[in-house]
């Protein structure tokens, strides 16, 4: 059988979520104009998406600054979690010096910890970078370790046997191997990447999706909360997929072997 | 003396204060095929890896014509029983990774990798990843990729181990003839005895464990090796003898 184009294959993995979603929003609405709540309690979603457009350019404009936190954030979180792999990898003494330590990183409260960084950073970029860096480098950092360590011991011979160097068989077999790993990784921190931006602007930030919630929250503009919540979600999904774009430019053959 | 290319003096091994080879004497002489069989478990994997270099023995020395050889893997082309071909290098680039590794240009590592595709049935290939290849092909890769490293002696661990029986049969005919056209040292491991007959000069019989060498048995079959030949009697008798010297018990 031939594979699906790449049309067809976007409509059956874009259908049935989009039903459902539909479904559920038909029902939502359906349940607010039978029940009358105040939309203060519960807007309609036809009301979300009507005062979310009449206030588009406000909420454009806290959505640069989440976006720019999420990156710069995620920037420091891939550097973070690359260096420590490569490290742990090269270095059995790092490993157990930092095992511990990074399984210890990931049991901070940070509900706890978020309002600190406010305290001793203030309000600017860096405590929410650390909040980012916090909540995503742990997938990436423990997915390149396994990766490189999943590496078989017969490669690691053939190498050794050719004369490399342990940085020869690092970047020829190492390397490479871990990239699909690192790829599903990279997945599993980038969904983060985005919440933890909002959660850190949410403590306090001058401009951002969290920020403007919060205020609007304390307004009772629930239509207002929810539409950026839209917006955040987008913003996830939207990263999420074009970690699939970048796989399949770094990782072309990874994509065949799957394919085949 | 007559020449050696190989000599295996005394090879002791032992895990965990298991012993596994107990002193291992071998001599190989310049283009001979040698192949070592053994019952699973006797230490033919421990043996090549120290003779590739990659382990230390505990005792006893390897030497290539007639210098201390142990615990380096610069003389021996090590082709291990998986084929290991990378799915993120193309067949070439496989092929020569051994070359690029040893720090040849990349250029001139493919080029030389290039010139073995032909007679190793790989042409038109070269730029195709390994998953495209069929098993056979793929084992043909993986054996250009460790005799285009030019070394003294071929290491080869049960190469066709994976392979149907078919398929092993016609690798076993082909890799007779090229052997005969490029003039290789070899050491093959293999549990396969028919194997060891049809491709050997001599075989050589491990007992279980501690290993040592417990029968040497010559082919005196001619080359080139034809499949008829199986069914001579001198390769029947030659079978028979490696069989009972495997069952024997100690």
């Amino acid at each position: 059988m031939a594979p699906p184009t790449g049309a067809r294959r976007v409509l059956r993995a874009g259908v049935p979520p989009l039903v459902l979603v539909l479904a559920g929003l038909a029902a939502w609405q359906w349940a607010v104009v039978a029940t009358d709540v105040r939309p203060q309690v519960l807007p309609s979603p036809l009301r979300v998406a009507a005062q979310g457009w009449a206030f588009r350019e406000q909420i454009w404009a806290n959505t640069v600054p989440t976006l720019q936190v999420t990156a710069v954030g995620f920037a420091v979180s891939l550097l973070l979690g690359w260096t420590i792999a490569i490290a742990v990898d090269f270095s059995p003494w790092l490993r157990r010096a930092l095992t511990p330590l990074l399984v210890a990183s990931q049991t901070l409260p940070i509900i706890a910890i978020a309002p600190l960084l406010i305290i001793w950073f203030g309000f600017g970029l860096l405590p929410k970078v650390v909040v980012i860096a916090l909540v995503t480098f742990f997938p990436i950092a423990v997915g390149l370790i396994e990766g490189f360590a999943a590496t078989e011991r017969t490669a690691s011979d053939l190498l050794r046997s050719m004369g490399a160097s342990r940085w020869d068989e690092f970047r020829h077999v190492r390397l490479p191997g871990a990239l699909p790993r690192f790829f599903t990784a990279l997945r599993i921190g980038i969904t983060y990447a985005v919440t933890g931006a909002i959660f850190a602007e949410y403590v306090g930030a001058q401009a951002g999706l969290g920020i403007f919630m919060n205020l609007q929250k304390n307004s009772f503009r629930t239509d207002l909360v929810l539409a950026a919540v839209v917006v955040t979600a987008v913003l996830s999904v939207t990263l999420f997929l074009l970690t699939y774009v970048v796989e399949r430019l770094v990782v072309p053959w990874n994509a065949e072997l799957r394919g085949g | 003396m007559a020449e050696t290319k190989l000599i295996l003096d005394g090879l002791c091994k032992a895990f965990d204060g298991l012993d596994v080879l107990a002193g291992i004497d071998l001599d190989v002489a310049p283009g001979e095929f040698v192949s070592v069989i053994g019952p699973s478990g006797c230490g033919k994997s421990t043996l090549f890896n120290i003779v590739a270099g990659l382990q230390r023995p505990d005792a006893g020395r390897v030497l290539v014509d007639g210098e201390d050889a142990t615990g380096r893997t610069d003389p021996f082309a090590y082709m291990p029983q998986q084929d290991l071909l990378f799915p993120w290098r193309t067949v070439l680039d496989n092929t020569a990774l051994g070359l690029e590794v040893g720090g040849l240009r990349r250029r001139d590592a493919r080029a030389r990798a290039r010139a073995l595709f032909a007679p190793f049935g790989l042409a038109g290939f070269e730029d195709a990843r390994p998953h495209q290849l069929s098993g056979g092909m793929r084992q043909r890769a993986a054996l250009l990729r460790t005799v285009v490293l030019e070394r003294p002696v071929l290491l080869l661990d049960e190469p066709f181990g994976a392979l149907d029986s078919l398929t092993r049969t016609d690798m076993q005919t082909w890799l007779d003839g090229v052997r005969a056209r490029f003039d290789w040292t070899v050491l093959l491991i293999t549990h396969d005895v028919r194997e060891a007959v049809y491709l050997s000069d001599r075989v050589v019989v491990l007992g279980p464990r501690p290993a040592r060498v417990r029968r040497e048995v010559p082919i005196g079959l001619p080359r080139p090796r034809v499949l008829d030949m199986i069914t001579d009697p001198a390769f029947a008798a030659a079978e028979r003898e490696l069989l009972a010297a495997l069952r024997r018990p100690d």
